[in-house]
């Protein structure tokens, strides 16, 4: 079964967001690692570019299939997880560790009260089972 | 059958370097019997059913009178007036229609896809496996592409030496209701040489790999078997088959595009439906891509213009909007 760390923000993408200092760190969910299976490739913009909450900023691949990837928040992408290049595989092995995307300067502090906390995150997945 | 049971991954490499077990129950199994069964089949399908043997399969597609493909199909001769056609689940309702409307009424045909089951142990170790599962001798001594009647353990199987993953193995067909208890047998007897349950993800990669066609992605009704690469099963002098005449007529005028595997070499995964263009035009489709997990190379198949279709030859794959170069392949991608 997934888990879900209690000090993370969630999206109803399956992203999750960390508040470290004055950037976010972005990655995706245990959960949308479980329904993706072994990820193989993952696309994403250069340092620099503007990301808008809840638009896509890349996509993630899996054997399996394609799913994009959406901001948490909006803001300018500070850093993008250069590993995952040569390791998608680090998605799977730690999508809370190693396996983050992207690190996100926001330009709206606000956005952040808009993202779900760990109790409501697994709420809303139960609203998506069955 | 699930996507996955462990992880693709896993499951693929379980059948390329151990064993793996598949649920194929969905697959239709049609008998058709009677004394002239092996005709009345032969002038359904497009390869010669009339030179198999007792206890013999063979691959072949089935056409309608423009040449498309209805279906690709294994027909085995259980007995000199016993075959067994299996087709694809979501073609069965179509090719049990066609069967009943064509086949005269001196054979009887039954569809029994209900009733029976199809497990399939693929893998290098699958042999050793099945044999350690209480098979007998002359299931686990079958040949390639050979059919015989026994017994796994207590179990009454049809047991063929085919499949669809590039590697050795068997197919099992039984009663529904002693499935369960065969693929618990198989998965004990196959513990100690790694086995895997295998789901649908990896059937999908470990055909891939080794160029096998998945109806509805790489062959449907608007294609024909000599573009598809299967003109090796059309035996236009084996007696007369429906789409017999348009096929000869195709062959006369030669193929203008043809079934090709790439690889990506560009950063990207192609995947089925993403167009496939060559100086900034677009000239074909991607018909199945995916990784491709024992190769490590992201490979794919799509149709091109024959003058595209030789291997060397550079492709671009346009994935969500940017093209990403690709190459075309030798294939198999994978051969054992």
């Amino acid at each position: 079964m997934a888990t879900f760390p209690r000090d993370l923000g969630y999206t109803r993408e399956h992203e999750w967001a960390r508040v470290e200092g004055d950037v976010i760190r972005v990655g995706i969910t245990a959960y949308a690692v479980e329904q993706l299976g072994d990820v193989t490739l993952v696309d994403m913009p250069a340092p620099g570019e503007d990301v808008q909450a809840h638009e896509r900023f890349g996509d993630i691949e899996s054997v399996k299939t394609v799913s994009e990837l959406f901001a948490p928040v909006s803001g300018e992408i500070v850093d993008v997880n250069a590993d995952l290049e040569s390791s998608p595989e680090l998605v799977n092995e730690g999508p809370y560790e190693d396996g983050w995307l992207i690190t996100i300067r926001p330009s709206d502090q606000g956005e952040l009260d808009g993202l779900m906390d760990a109790a409501k995150y697994e709420e809303y997945l139960g609203t998506l089972d069955g | 059958m699930p996507v996955q049971y462990r992880g693709i991954k896993a499951e693929h490499q379980a059948v390329r370097e151990h064993a793996g077990l598949f649920d194929v129950s969905h697959m239709g199994e049609l008998f058709i019997q009677g004394a002239e069964a092996v005709g009345a089949v032969n002038a359904l399908v497009t390869n010669d059913v009339t030179q198999l043997e007792v206890g013999q399969a063979l691959y072949t597609v089935c056409c309608n009178e423009e040449g498309g493909i209805l279906d690709d199909l294994i027909v085995y001769r259980i007995a000199p007036d016993r075959i067994l056609v299996v087709c694809n689940a979501s073609n069965r309702e179509k090719i049990a229609g066609h069967f009943e409307t064509h086949l005269s009424d001196s054979v009887s045909f039954e569809d029994a896809s209900d009733r029976m089951a199809l497990l399939a142990l693929q893998g290098p170790e699958a042999a050793a496996v099945l044999a350690g599962a209480g098979a007998d001798p002359a299931l686990t001594e079958l040949t390639s592409f050979r059919v015989a009647e026994g017994k796994v353990g207590d179990v009454a199987a049809l047991a063929a030496r085919t499949g669809y993953t590039g590697e050795d193995g068997f197919e099992l067909f039984c009663e529904g209701r002693d499935a369960p208890g065969l693929w618990r047998r198989i998965l004990e007897a196959g513990e100690t040489h790694g086995i895997q349950p295998v789901g649908l993800g990896a059937r999908d990669t470990l055909r891939l790999e080794a160029k096998l066609a998945l109806y509805g992605n790489d062959i449907d009704e608007t294609t024909h078997p000599y573009e598809a690469g299967l003109g090796w099963v059309v035996k236009l002098d084996a007696g007369d088959f429906v789409g017999r005449a348009a096929l000869a007529a195709i062959k006369e005028a030669g193929i203008t595009r043809k079934l090709v595997g790439f690889e990506m070499t560009g950063r990207g995964i192609a995947r089925h439906g993403y167009p496939i263009v060559a100086d900034g035009a677009a000239v074909g489709t991607v018909t199945s891509g995916s990784p491709g997990p024992t190769v490590g190379r992201n490979i794919g198949l799509g149709y091109v213009p024959k003058g595209l279709s030789r291997v060397g030859t550079a492709l671009g794959i346009e994935i969500r909007g940017k093209v990403v170069d690709a190459v075309v392949v030798r294939t198999p991608f994978y051969k054992r």
